[in-house]
């Protein structure tokens, strides 16, 4: 369920990439890499786990499930927390220099 | 256990590449065609901001495993911050790096080297480009 959330969040922040105007300053690559990364590191995991439990890898426990899919959310959201301030600190539109200084 | 360790050592590895290749770099213009036929020059996308992409991938997944790692009780804030070194299982971490960690770090690699081919054929076609046209005139 982990390996499904973020494969959806890796899926969705690649289509606004794809789609969005102001890609390269608002670092949505990097969601994208970063997600991508994450689920493809859950794959591998997957593929050991189905090597030790076969077809009962996909039957698992429903509170197993309703646990991994809210870690997957949590998941999700500390990417988007990493992204934010990756965004914040690079600050490539100057909005937070702006913020900081008053012009006189 | 600790499997995200491989992939982030990996990281360590290939974002110190990155800094060696990007100091000697030298950007390179190209003329590229465009869908709708027209021409323009563009700064070809140099190795290093490839190597970046996977150095966004292993950084990111090993960044998020390791919350996984924590949620489960696997890593603690306080030493040897590894439950499994704590209770005895080091050789069983070890394997499990071996294994899962190792293919892990096959897996992000493998497919960050796809990107760079795909990425490279596109450049390709975009950079035969006139060619393609002055064929189509003839």
């Amino acid at each position: 369920m982990t390996l499904l959330t973020t494969v959806f969040a890796a899926v969705i922040s690649t289509v606004i990439w794809y789609r969005a105007e102001g890609r390269s300053e608002m670092k949505i690559g990097t969601l994208c890499c970063m997600y991508w990364g994450a689920s493809l590191m859950w794959m591998a995991d997957a593929i050991m786990e189905y090597k030790e439990l076969g077809a009962g890898f996909f039957t698992p426990a429903p509170a197993d499930m309703l646990n991994d899919f809210y870690l997957g959310l949590s998941v999700v959201a500390l990417g988007l927390v990493i992204w934010l301030i990756t965004l914040l600190i690079k600050d490539p539109k100057g909005i937070v220099r702006l913020a900081l200084f008053r012009t006189k | 256990m600790a499997c995200f360790i491989v992939p982030a050592a990996e990281a360590v590895i290939t974002t110190a590449v990155t800094k060696i290749i990007k100091s000697k770099e030298k950007e390179e213009v190209i003329r590229i065609s465009l869908s709708d036929g027209h021409f323009e020059e563009a700064v070809k996308t140099p190795f290093s901001t490839k190597l970046g992409w996977l150095n966004k991938m292993l950084w990111g997944g090993s960044a998020l495993l390791a919350f996984e790692h924590i949620w489960h009780g696997e890593v603690v804030p306080y030493f040897p911050f590894l439950t499994a070194i704590e209770n005895g299982e080091t050789s069983g971490m070890l394997a499990e790096m071996g294994s899962a960690g190792v293919l892990m770090a096959v897996i992000v690699t493998a497919v960050w080297g796809g990107m760079v081919a795909v990425s490279s054929l596109i450049e390709k076609r975009a950079i035969s480009g006139p060619e393609t046209a002055k064929g189509g005139a003839r």
